[in-house]
């Protein structure tokens, strides 16, 4: 186990200096093109050239490279490293730092996204194994058709959608009635409540979780149908052990392998989903603050929070990697 | 089809599936369960609409609703009525014009990425699984990287700093973040072709690489690229969609569908449930149409999933 965690940190390094580099290339390969976003920032009224010398200075923007259209930018790749492993993820235009409103922000957003998992590996895997057991039936057949129908909907129309008719006209009705409590309300709610910090994150938790919900429940089925039919399954059956016995306890888990690694490229689609959920029902997340600077045309914003996010993406995924090592003894022996 | 691979599927077939019997080559026995089944009807009948929507949206709706006088003011959010059953846009536009109108854009994006990243990933997945040693190395590596980058942020970062968005931008940036996918799956699928014996027969008979690849490789690998193709110009769609939902797609005055949920969705809120219902149910249909005509594909191409 300590030489596979090794290798897989050793990896991990050229993986994440790669997507930093790639985030780099392309941001400066667009600056080069179409000029810098500080130009950009004041359009047809722009202030005297001082001050945008003075403000290109402050975001980092005034090295000579930026002008060459096709020079990779490698003197400033490594002086934004170094910015970078300080907490250093730039300003916005109105000069406060990115890490510290990222910091700010982002226990709600981990909040969204613990919702969201824990929705869809439950409701995920519970669905797999229902539509695997009962094969080409009825369930089998809902299952699949519920999931195809699932994939169809992108995160923002399954959330505008599911704010209209759950968290506006069922939700309003239950805030009203005098019989509903008041958590389930809450739970179905049109927008963040700070008063609730969990319940009013239910719905647009749902929301997030559900496309990867059905990817789970896809992959459950196809890893539980291909175990049932194994020999070790047979041999169980053989011995006299209960089904419930055998489904739960040996084929379960080895069937649960391809979920996990799934889980770690899920929570990269997780934290692009919070961007959208959070816009729509106004959840003062990380999503929340670059769905704002994009309105509000703050690019150092963006590109810092996304930086940010790809770097705790990679170490989620290195994380889910290493736990899989733990599940599955085939991969430490590779 | 090349008589080497019907012959290697013919053999396939017999072992696989008993029911279909015939001496049927692989296509022969796609066609045979394609024919049969409704799903591939329905979804193929509905991806057609599509489709004449987006290349001849005069068929579907007359004026256009960027024609001057198409959207009288007066007309702003009016509810479904007989006459106009979709009811009017927040502009005052016919929403049904508005939305036949839209499907181009998202569609013409969704075919030129979808070509595309097909482009690019057999190219670069043929290369590596084929060649194998450095190419291999270098491309794998290359595609580790891209997935490094979560997609909806990476073509966000990008689209920002664009002062302008157009097809072109969205095309360039959508491919750029979506061919590695691709190529990953035609890697596995040539590296799975080359162990076959046939492959073997050839380089004995002395057929140089590119013949190889040519008549053996690439039409013994390309279904599943297929298979994933047709899924992704269903998520194009969506991706698109999403991308001008969050602001960095299409700018109006272009009629989009991603432009219209995102001014449908306070106004929804606000009373007017047609501005939101009908755009997204537009780009539900769309994506599932393409995403069933995928899975029935799928179906038909790899009997192990039956």
């Amino acid at each position: 186990m300590g030489r596979y965690v090794a290798r897989r940190l050793i990896q991990f390094i050229p993986v994440i200096l790669g997507t930093l580099f790639l985030l780099h290339l392309l941001s400066t390969l667009t600056i080069q093109v179409v000029g810098d976003p500080v130009r950009a920032l004041f359009g047809e009224n722009a202030p005297p050239a001082a001050v945008i010398d003075q403000m290109r200075a402050d975001y980092n923007l005034d090295d000579a490279c930026l002008e060459q259209p096709g020079n990779p930018c490698l003197g400033l790749f490594v002086d934004r490293l170094g910015q970078y492993a300080g907490g250093d993820f730039g300003i916005n235009f109105r000069g406060r730092a990115v890490t510290e409103m990222f910091i700010e922000r982002f226990p709600v957003t981990v909040r969204l996204t613990i919702i969201a998992l824990v929705f869809e590996t439950v409701v995920g895997i519970l669905m797999g194994v229902l539509a695997g057991l009962r094969k080409d039936k009825f369930a089998d057949n809902f299952v699949r058709f519920f999931t195809v129908a699932l994939v169809a909907f992108p995160t923002f129309v399954f959330g505008t959608l599911a704010q209209l008719f759950i968290g506006l006209q069922l939700g309003l009705e239950l805030r009203n009635s005098d019989w509903a409590p008041d958590w389930l309300g809450q739970m179905l709610n049109v927008g963040y409540n700070a008063d609730y910090p969990w319940l009013s994150l239910v719905l647009p938790g749902v929301v997030l979780g559900s496309f990867s919900l059905a990817s789970i429940a896809r992959l459950t089925r196809t890893s539980l149908i291909e175990n049932l039919r194994s020999d070790y399954v047979r041999t169980a059956r053989a011995k006299g052990l209960r089904t419930r016995r055998i489904v739960g306890i040996h084929t379960l888990r080895n069937s649960l392998i391809p979920v996990v690694t799934y889980i770690g490229i899920d929570i990269g689609l997780l934290l692009g989903g919070a961007l959208v959920t959070e816009g729509i029902f106004n959840i003062p997340g990380v999503g929340q603050l670059v769905w704002l600077a994009i309105q509000s045309n703050d690019t150092p914003v963006i590109i810092g929070v996304v930086t940010i996010l790809t770097i705790v993406f990679l170490v989620a995924n290195l994380l889910v990697d290493i736990l899989y090592a733990a599940l599955d003894p085939r991969i430490r022996y590779e | 089809m090349s008589d080497t691979m019907a012959g290697q599927s013919a053999g396939q077939t017999e072992n696989l599936s008993t029911k279909s019997g015939a001496n049927r080559s692989l296509w022969g026995d796609v066609r045979y369960e394609l024919v049969r089944s409704p799903v591939f009807w329905i979804s193929s009948i509905l991806v057609l609409v599509i489709l004449s929507m987006a290349f001849f949206p005069q068929l579907w709706a007359q004026t256009s609703p960027n024609t001057s006088g198409a959207c009288p003011l007066q007309n702003a959010r009016v509810k479904p009525s007989a006459d106009h059953p979709f009811g009017f846009t927040n502009a005052g536009c016919d929403m049904w014009a508005s939305l036949v109108w839209g499907t181009g854009k998202s569609v013409i994006v969704a075919i030129l990425v979808t070509a595309g990243t097909v482009i690019l990933g057999v190219t670069f997945g043929t290369l590596a699984g084929y060649l194998g040693g450095f190419a291999d190395t270098i491309i794998s590596r290359i595609t580790d990287i891209f997935f490094g980058l979560p997609f909806i942020l990476g073509a966000l970062v990008f689209l920002a700093i664009f002062p302008e968005r157009n097809i072109w931008t969205l095309t360039a940036v959508l491919t750029v973040f979506g061919w590695t996918s691709l190529t990953r799956v035609m890697r596995g699928s040539v590296i799975s072709t080359k162990q076959k014996d046939y492959v073997d027969a050839a380089r004995a008979a002395g057929a140089s690489d590119l013949f190889i690849i040519r008549k053996h490789i690439l039409a013994n690998s390309i279904a599943p690229v297929i298979v994933l193709a047709t899924i992704g110009l269903g998520s194009f769609i969506g991706a698109e969609a999403t991308l001008t939902f969050l602001g960095v797609g299409y700018q109006r005055p272009t009629v989009s569908w991603g432009l219209l949920v995102s001014e449908g969705q306070n106004l929804a809120l606000a009373g007017f449930w047609h501005l939101l219902v009908f755009p997204s149910a537009f780009i539900v249909i769309t994506v599932l149409a393409f995403i069933l005509l995928g899975d029935v594909l799928r179906d038909a191409l790899d009997p192990r999933t039956r």
